[in-house]
């Protein structure tokens, strides 16, 4: 058993480099080392933010510098790292978990991951090439518009989204499809794993919302390079349809980050405490609930724009409204756990450390969804506290939590457990140690993409903790790097079901074979491998 | 897999992998255009002297039913696994490209471009995008001439029928823009 084999084997006996696979698991490897070198690249920017905001009046970058770094680690963290690992991991679980040999499309599977990649090379090009992007992530005309833009930068950010986005867009059809039609006998879609649900669910929300997203490119486009006037006041444009077009793919992708992370606790959670899911059809329900409303919330971006009390009034109510499914899946993951014979695992404990940290961000989005309360806090540092209680509190422990419960399919190898505690608590005090000061920050008046503060403001001290928060948590990345390579090495080889799992991506060998399963497995219900492993309590849906 | 492309029923799009990708394809770049069309419709009013002005649409209504028949010749095209269908539909979904270029240089010759006011930006961004997809759809017409011709009796029923779903939607784009852009000016 060997960790992660540079080679694999067609069934035709072929063999296959990196570059030309079309292997749903080799392309999720690929999708997962892009998403943890962006990870990384993002995260040096974002302490390179932290350096020079950790005392007032720095002088350690100039504006200028510091702009670029945080428009280009939000858009970093955003399409380059996080939906790159989901999708590596939905690439890579998805037919496993089906029991397919592979996905609907795997030549087009390579095609999405190719295009994601040079979509991501193409932004940082900009930095060779006169200037990155300096706009925000979500480059808000008319500030992304020539006249006030006027290098190169906002350039490459179109045709870098544009080019990720397409890839990201047709890996969604390939999921779908794959979903769909690619089960494997007895599969129903009510028994497929909450995990696969969740992925359907995202691929239907992407391919609702990239083209819009798209399509505003192409016309920020068509102004910056044809003259045009689609968001120039000066031409009689609206800069509001810019945040009407971002924002209606942008809210969505909030929910393409933080679905599959739910999936994957939602597989983890039930096997570390011995039990089935708690109300299996509400959590894959609620999440149809979910990507139905997420459609109808992007205008509480833009409570700020003054759209009119009816409109703000109903975008409230919606966004409110969308706690409601978020909570009954909160409240599921509870009552999985109640009773239940809990093992805590790394991957169990980030899973539960998911939950306490959302429920949080979750919290703060609710006061955000209250006009007055965004008027107040609109553009301060209380949304950036929000957003990274959601996105690194919720997704990214969720992905950690996947990455330890998966690794060992993945390699054949355990992640270290003792390493893997260091790397949950330093990860969970370097988290709240930098976000949660930011929400007096932010209440307080701090704005965000500011990039120094006077000494009279009283912001310093919160700001330092902030920062030495975020050096926490930078050691914690390190140890987690540092585990991924020794265990890659010499990690304890694993077995093909080292958790005694539920699900038929355990029914196979570690790494599993080039097609998958030696036979086609048949499924009865929505544990096919403990059915198999205790016949006598087999589960009756 | 049968030899012949010509017999039997179609393939249904719930349960051909091809069919089910192209149709969600489809859904999402509905989207995509949806979003293009309302921009156009936002600025209709500040554009709407300068259509009425320069747009020729009985000329466009002309180019707009060669295209609008070349759905009926992909649906025989797909019917009968047939190359002369093939043939015509591309003809004719060339004609309108050639049409809207004339389109194109008539507009620009009179000194409307896209950066020439709101109508100029929104009607060739529109207009060029679905352009576009009618090229897209030019070649991948043209690639299953090609393997028509080369491998006949590979060829799986499938394709023209996928091909055929997207000419149609490639089509019925085409049946919102002449409305909204065209005949909106009537309004």
């Amino acid at each position: 058993m060997t960790a992660l084999p540079l080679w694999v084997r067609r069934p035709s006996g072929e063999r296959v480099g990196w570059l030309r696979t079309v292997d749903h698991k080799e392309i999720g490897v690929l999708y997962i080392g892009m998403g943890v070198a962006f990870f990384a690249i993002g995260g040096l920017e974002a302490l390179l933010l932290r350096a020079q905001l950790a005392t007032p009046e720095s002088r350690l970058v100039d504006p200028s510098t510091y702009d670029q770094a945080f428009t280009v680690h939000g858009v970093t963290m955003i399409l380059l790292a996080v939906v790159p690992l989901l999708v590596g991991f939905a690439n890579y679980l998805v037919p496993l978990m089906i029991g397919a040999p592979d996905v609907a499309y795997p030549r087009l599977n390579a095609l999405s991951f190719w295009l994601s990649l040079v979509g991501g090379i193409v932004l940082y090009f900009s930095f060779l090439a006169g200037g990155a992007p300096d706009t925000g992530w979500f480059s808000y005309a008319p500030l992304a518009e020539r006249s006030f833009a006027p290098g190169l930068g906002v350039d490459y950010y179109i045709v870098g989204l544009a080019v990720n986005g397409a890839g990201t867009i047709i890996g969604a059809i390939n999921l779908t499809v794959t979903i769909l039609l690619m089960r494997c006998p007895g599969m129903a879609i009510s028994r497929v794993p909450l995990f696969v649900w969740m992925t359907l669910v995202t691929s239907i929300l992407i391919l609702g919302a990239y083209p819009a997203l798209t399509a505003a490119l192409v016309m920020l486009f068509v102004d910056r390079q044809l003259g045009g006037h689609f968001f120039d006041p000066a031409g009689g444009g609206q800069v509001v349809l810019w945040q009407h077009l971002f924002w209606f793919f942008g809210h969505p992708e909030v929910y393409i980050m933080v679905l599959p992370a739910m999936g994957m606790i939602s597989e983890i959670i039930p096997v570390f405490s011995g039990k089935p899911i708690f109300g299996y059809r509400f959590v894959a329900g609620s999440s149809v609930a979910i990507a139905f409303l997420s459609f109808g919330v992007w205008a509480h971006h833009m409570f700020a724009v003054g759209l009119g009390d009816t409109e703000n009034a109903i975008f409230a109510a919606t966004s409110m409204l969308i706690a409601v499914p978020t909570g009954v899946k909160i409240f599921n993951w509870i009552a999985t756990m109640v009773g239940g014979r809990i093992r805590l695992t790394t991957a169990m404990l980030f899973a539960v450390g998911f939950i306490a940290m959302f429920v949080i961000g979750g919290l703060s989005g609710v006061s955000l969804a209250v006009v007055p309360i965004d008027l107040a806090v609109t553009d301060s540092y209380y949304v950036v506290a929000h957003l990274h209680y959601v996105l690194f509190g919720g997704t990214m422990l969720g992905i950690f939590a996947g990455a330890y419960y998966w690794f060992p399919k993945m390699t054949g190898r355990l992640l270290d457990e003792g390493l893997g505690k260091l790397h949950f608590w330093a990860t969970f005090a370097g988290f709240n140690l930098t976000f949660l000061p930011q929400h007096w920050l932010g209440a307080v008046g701090m704005p965000r993409r500011v990039f120094t503060y006077a000494a009279s403001t009283g912001w310093g001290p919160l700001n330092l903790v902030s920062t030495i928060g975020a050096a926490i948590l930078a050691v914690a990345m390190v140890i987690f790097a540092v585990n991924l390579v020794r265990s890659l090495r010499s990690g304890e080889v694993a077995g093909d079901d080292p958790w005694d799992g539920f699900t038929l991506e355990w029914a196979t060998s570690s790494p599993p074979p080039a097609e998958n399963f030696p036979t086609i497995p048949a499924v009865t219900g929505r544990r096919p491998l403990w059915d198999r492993k205790h016949p006598d309590q087999r589960d009756r849906a | 897999m049968s030899a012949s492309v010509a017999v039997g029923r179609g393939p249904s799009i719930a349960h051909d992998r091809v069919l089910l990708g192209v149709a969600v394809f489809i859904a999402s770049e509905s989207v995509f255009f949806l979003a293009i069309v309302l921009a156009y419709l936002a600025y209709r009013d500040a554009g709407l002297a300068t259509a009425k002005a320069n747009l020729d649409i009985p000329r466009t209504a002309i180019f707009s039913i060669a295209l609008f028949s070349s759905s009926a010749t992909m649906a025989l095209a797909a019917r009968h696994g047939s190359r002369s269908w093939l043939v015509a539909t591309i003809a004719l979904g060339a004609v309108f490209l050639a049409g809207q270029g004339s389109e194109y240089a008539r507009l620009l010759a009179s000194g409307i471009g896209p950066g020439r006011e709101l109508f100029g930006t929104t009607f060739f961004t529109l207009t060029g995008l679905h352009g576009v997809h009618v090229l897209g759809g030019l070649v991948a017409l043209f690639a299953l001439l090609a393997a028509h011709i080369r491998r006949r009796s590979a060829l799986r029923p499938v394709a023209f029928e996928a091909v055929g779903l997207y000419w149609h939607f490639v089509d019925a784009v085409w049946v919102v823009v002449f409305s909204v852009v065209y005949l909106g000016t009537l309004l």
